[in-house]
């Protein structure tokens, strides 16, 4: 504890030396270097690299510690992606080799979950364990288990998602971590398309309470439940990898007030929860928002922004999904709250297919894509920012969740 | 058993709206129990339906009566088996298809001569945005389907 304290001490100093050169000498005496917090009871390292599969791009990981509840039967999984744009903690089934317990829907039958991601739904049972982050522990908690469950994918599941990401290869990591804004991860009026119970003749879905489902994780820590800062350092130039910290709780510790932060509250109505308005020249998109689970920025159109999506062809595939404009294209937008604060992110975006040309690297600050109609700041966002996700509900100093902060 | 069945039923594609005609607005609307609005523009119409989960669908219909575009928006996606109709192999066949990229997660764009689909957001917000490029009336630029 104590040992802990100094090492804060020493990471505030040179986050306030910081325009002084402090952090490496590589910054400019101009861009202050946002501190990062020292691994700790409340903080867990976060690594941005290739991943488990070996070909991940912008994407964080960490590392949980499972455990059979109220026993120290436990094991660590690492390669768990960081994922604030969702809630719950979901674990490759193929990874937990512990005899977890399985939760049963209402109707007596064992409880099995889609979740729908746009990159893929995951398909599960719903399992209680103690999990354990860096010194953080939530006891009985539910989980997902991805995969491993013989009972067949309901068409309700498949045909609000296509694509299945139930195996590493298409999930991307040995799981996700998801400490998003949301105290539960599918909230009021779930609709039954998402929780099911199961039996050999089939599953049938139904409108859990909020009780009943895969909560927000943090939620469940005995301390530091009311969000988290996500910090990593700036990016200049593509890299093979990074590291940072995953700080539980705002305003809970020494190590994580909120400063001078911005606090931007996001929408509480159930039809676009977590979300708040981007303007981009002139023009507001209201369903925006931060996402470190998302490997790039991500944002409207070719015809609205001129960038040209990247040719994609045999030679040239990896660059599916991303703009690749001739030259990195400076931009900016406007941040707005639900509660009126405002501010404005300058961004770049190069050419992906020429960003992937090495394929030792995995770190980019200027990682873009098209979604049509809003901005979703995904990892690249994160870099030389600390970012506070505050969840629904949840009292911090700088008012009650669900807010973004940075 | 029974309630097995109900819903297998209930997933059935008993009918088609992307590419469709007009018609199966209606059928869409009673499958998202849903109420309906229509704005009349000057080559197409656009109709609103307003599920009863939250999610917001819209339906372009061209003067011809053909469903040329459709987007979405709401906390859980909709069924696009039911939106898309006919088109809902071909969207499947290309989301699975997406391997050979460098992985991570993020926003779908499907860009093929016949099908464009984008779909984008995160648990309890999402949206997209389907359309069929060689039906788009005379003068409608992609930018005019939100």
């Amino acid at each position: 504890m104590k040992l802990h304290r100094n090492f804060f001490l020493l990471v505030i100093g040179c986050g306030v030396l910081g325009a002084m050169g402090c952090g490496g000498g590589s910054s400019s005496n101009r861009s202050p270097v946002n501190a990062i917090a020292s691994p700790g009871t409340n903080v867990a390292s976060i690594t941005v690299n290739a991943g488990p599969t070996g070909n991940y791009v912008d994407g964080a990981f960490t590392s949980v510690t499972v455990c059979v509840p109220g026993s120290s039967t436990c094991q660590t999984v690492d390669g768990i992606l960081v994922d604030t744009g969702s809630s719950g903690l979901r674990i490759l089934s193929s990874q937990v080799t512990l005899p977890l317990v399985q939760q049963n829907a209402p109707d007596g039958n064992p409880l099995v979950e889609c979740f729908p991601f746009v990159s893929g739904y995951t398909w599960g049972g719903v399992y209680v364990a103690d999990v354990e982050i860096a010194g953080e522990k939530g006891s009985s908690t539910p989980i997902e288990l991805i995969g491993g469950t013989s009972y067949p994918v309901p068409a309700a599941c498949t045909n609000m998602i296509a694509t299945s990401s139930d195996t590493l290869e298409t999930l991307g990591a040995y799981g996700i971590l998801g400490v998003g804004q949301a105290p539960q991860d599918c909230g009021a009026g779930c609709p039954p398309s998402l929780y099911y119970g199961c039996t050999s003749s089939g599953c049938v879905g139904f409108s859990p309470t909020l009780a009943q489902q895969v909560p927000n994780p943090v939620t469940l820590f005995a301390a530091d439940n009311n969000g988290v800062i996500m910090e990593l350092p700036a990016v200049t130039a593509p890299e093979a990898t990074s590291s940072g910290s995953l700080v539980f709780g705002i305003g809970t510790q020494a190590n994580n007030a909120l400063g001078a932060a911005t606090v931007y509250t996001a929408n509480t109505n159930p039809n676009d929860y977590g979300t708040f308005t981007t303007v981009y020249e002139g023009n507001a998109y209201s369903q925006s928002f931060i996402d470190s689970g998302s490997n790039g920025y991500f944002f409207l159109d070719n015809p609205t922004t001129g960038l040209p999506y990247c040719d994609v062809n045999s030679n040239q595939p990896q660059g599916d999904g991303f703009y690749c404009p001739a030259t990195t294209a400076n931009l900016s937008a406007t941040n707005q709250g639900v509660n009126g604060a405002s501010g404005t992110v300058s961004f770049s975006v190069g050419n992906a297919n020429s960003l992937f040309a090495d394929s030792n690297d995995t770190v980019f600050n200027d990682l873009g894509g098209p979604f049509p109609g809003s901005f979703d700041w995904g990892l690249p966002f994160f870099f030389g920012r600390n970012v506070y996700v505050a969840i629904g509900g949840m009292s911090t100093p700088g008012g009650v969740g669900p807010y973004w902060a940075y | 058993m029974i309630a097995a069945a109900a819903v297998g039923l209930m997933a059935a594609p008993a009918w088609a709206a992307l590419g469709g005609s007009a018609a199966t607005v209606q059928a869409d609307r009673a499958h998202m129990q849903g109420t309906l609005r229509t704005v009349a523009m000057q080559s197409y119409a656009v109709h609103e339906i307003q599920g009863s989960s939250g999610t917001v669908v819209r339906e372009y219909v061209s003067s011809a009566g053909i469903v040329f575009a459709i987007t979405w928006h709401g906390p859980w996606p909709p069924d696009m088996q039911q939106l898309l109709g006919s088109y809902f192999e071909q969207y499947v066949q290309a989301a699975n298809a997406q391997g050979a990229s460098r992985l991570g997660r993020r926003p779908l764009l499907i860009e093929q001569p016949g099908l464009v689909v984008q779909f984008g957001g995160h648990p309890r917000s999402f949206a997209g945005r389907a359309y069929l490029p060689p039906m788009l009336p005379e003068g409608v630029r992609a930018e005019d389907i939100q």
